[in-house]
């Protein structure tokens, strides 16, 4: 079985764990340099703002509706959400970070447990620990777990947060209930596709032949369909996260060396980097996470993974492999054979600042450069990135008018108690 | 704290973490060699954090503002290690939001009543009713101040 735990409106909620007068009030999050809206509390939701909502056009709209409107708080986010994911690590082996705010969960050899007492006693258990509420979704599939989860979060009295889809009868009737487009993985063009072919819902696409799926769409398509079904064909990284840009890989031989793999997650990193800057956007958080070769059960088992939150917006190759380094460093352990790793970027925000973007074409001559600095910038870490990174200039003329205070990140933050 | 008059400092061995609870096991494996000899000397350097933090995931900081609690020893700007994890209890200190605000007290529960008491004689206990908007954040564990 598998579960996906998503944190409700997670921004916001980071927000109002510390400021608990925020409760029940609407609230919108900026993007960096307080352009747009890209968060939003249930509250603005049912108030008609739209996400993407640029700041100044809705000026009056905040005064008119009291909307608490705050800058984006990346450093506090990014601590919160590694306290989450801590705990579910809590729970069980197999966690896997999917974005700032979500994470899968595999319960193998669970048999003799309530899965949805389970549930519950994680939903509480961050809730009581943290503060961030949490919906939880649970299913034979990652793809059922996803639907299964909007269950949970859209029907919150019936299911108290947590839906198990357990039984053939449940799993149909949440098919029926899910519109097609807000199937995990499915785009927006091939939505379109469907909708030709009277393809409306989950249970429609469950419909279709096999064959047709196949042929038509691709083999990721084929799988989606089987996770449908019941039948686990999803493994973690088959399906694009729109929300964050990932770099993956199992490794070629095991690996044990630190030195080794820091190379790796450099190189993903770069990779990583690139995409983001080939869609024009900038990102905010680095996951970086590790495993061991599972199925060599007779060697030591060991995952993890970690969140570090760069303070100001990026794209930048340098700064997104230090911060990755520095993250693998953290979560390193000796004596283990490594066979996987991965990073990747979220909080992701679209770019405003085109210039002085060095790497910006791909021109193939910038690859030895790039891997030259990166190498660099491995042995040196941040001193040689100051030299070299144009961020930085932007931190003092990034507009933060409505920052919170770093509470868990700055001791000159923390909360006054009388 | 010391019987009699006798001074003595206590010195604390250092803690193995316990903030790794049930995800991570600790072994040196079995080998079938001579062991290293430098295994049972292997200590790591007193952890401040170890020792005040016993469950990273739920614990925060805050900053005491005013004199309430004095008597408990909590003085303004002390540092309150608050781990959230931790049932409120009868007598534990907690850090609440009372109607708009954090305070730091005593709890007091006497039967369905619950109070908070502060410790200063000038301030007077604030009994809880349903018409407060109030939450127990969390409980304090440890007061760090400097002097």
């Amino acid at each position: 079985m598998f579960a996906l735990v998503d944190c409700n409106n997670f921004y916001a909620s980071c927000e109002r764990v510390f400021n608990p007068n925020l409760q029940g009030k609407p609230l919108a999050i900026l993007s960096n340099n307080d352009g747009c809206v890209i968060a939003r509390s249930d509250e603005a939701k049912s108030l008609g703002l739209p996400m993407g909502a640029p700041a100044f056009k809705y000026k009056t709209f905040f005064r008119d509706h009291k909307v608490h409107v705050y800058s984006s708080n990346y450093p506090l986010y990014g601590d919160m959400s590694r306290r989450v994911m801590r705990i579910l690590e809590r729970f069980t082996p197999d966690v896997e970070v999917y974005s700032i705010d979500e994470a899968f969960l595999k319960f193998e050899g669970f048999e003799n447990y309530d899965l949805e007492t389970y549930g519950h006693e994680i939903r509480t258990t961050i809730l009581k620990w943290t503060g961030i509420p949490t919906c939880v979704g649970i299913a034979p599939t990652k793809a059922l777990s996803k639907i299964a989860n909007k269950i949970a979060r859209k029907f919150p009295k019936e299911t108290g947060g947590v839906y198990i889809i357990d039984t053939d009868l449940k799993r149909l009737k949440a098919l029926k209930w899910t519109p097609i487009e807000k199937v995990w993985g499915i785009g927006h063009s091939l939505h379109k596709h469907l909708i030709k072919n009277q393809c409306k819902t989950a249970y429609d696409f469950v419909q279709l032949s096999d064959l047709w799926v196949r042929q038509s769409f691709s083999i990721t398509q084929w799988k989606l369909k089987k996770d449908l079904e019941g039948i686990s064909k999803i493994e973690m990284e088959q399906i694009k996260n729109k929300r964050a840009i990932a770099t993956t890989r199992s490794f070629e031989t095991t690996l044990t060396h630190l030195t080794d793999i820091k190379e790796r997650i450099s190189t993903f990193a770069s990779s990583c980097a690139e995409k983001l800057r080939r869609q024009n956007s900038n990102c905010h958080m680095v996951i970086v996470f590790l495993k061991s070769n599972r199925f060599k059960t007779q060697s030591k088992q060991y995952r993890a993974s970690t969140i570090v939150s760069i303070p100001f917006p990026t794209d930048s190759t340098l700064v997104i492999s230090a911060n990755a380094i520095k993250a693998i460093e953290s979560i390193f352990k000796e004596g283990i054979q490594y066979k996987k790793a991965g990073v990747i970027l979220t909080g992701i925000v679209p770019s405003y600042n085109r210039q002085l973007q060095m790497f910006d074409h791909e021109d193939p001559r910038h690859r030895p450069l790039m891997s030259a600095i990166d190498r660099l910038n491995n042995k040196y870490s941040t001193k040689k990135l100051k030299l070299a990174n144009q961020d930085l200039k932007r931190t003092w003329k990034m507009r933060q008018a409505h920052l919170s205070p770093g509470y868990t990140t700055n001791l000159k933050d923390i909360i006054k108690v009388k | 704290m010391n019987k009699g008059n006798q001074q003595a400092l206590e010195f604390f061995i250092p803690k193995s973490p316990n903030d790794l609870n049930g995800a991570i096991y600790f072994d040196t494996g079995i080998s079938a060699g001579f062991p290293s000899p430098a295994d049972d000397f292997m200590q790591q350097r007193l952890s401040l954090d170890s020792e005040l933090i016993k469950n990273k995931e739920a614990t925060f900081f805050a900053r005491v503002s005013g004199q309430s609690m004095i008597d408990a020893g909590l003085n303004d700007n002390d540092l309150l290690v608050i781990d959230r994890s931790l049932s409120p209890s009868h007598n534990r200190i907690a850090v609440c939001f009372l109607d708009g605000e954090f305070t730091v007290k005593r709890l007091k529960v006497k039967k369905e009543e619950v109070w908070l008491q502060p410790e200063n004689k000038n301030y007077k206990a604030i009994k809880i009713t349903p018409e407060n908007d109030f939450i127990i954040w969390g409980i304090v564990t440890n007061v760090i101040k400097k002097v």
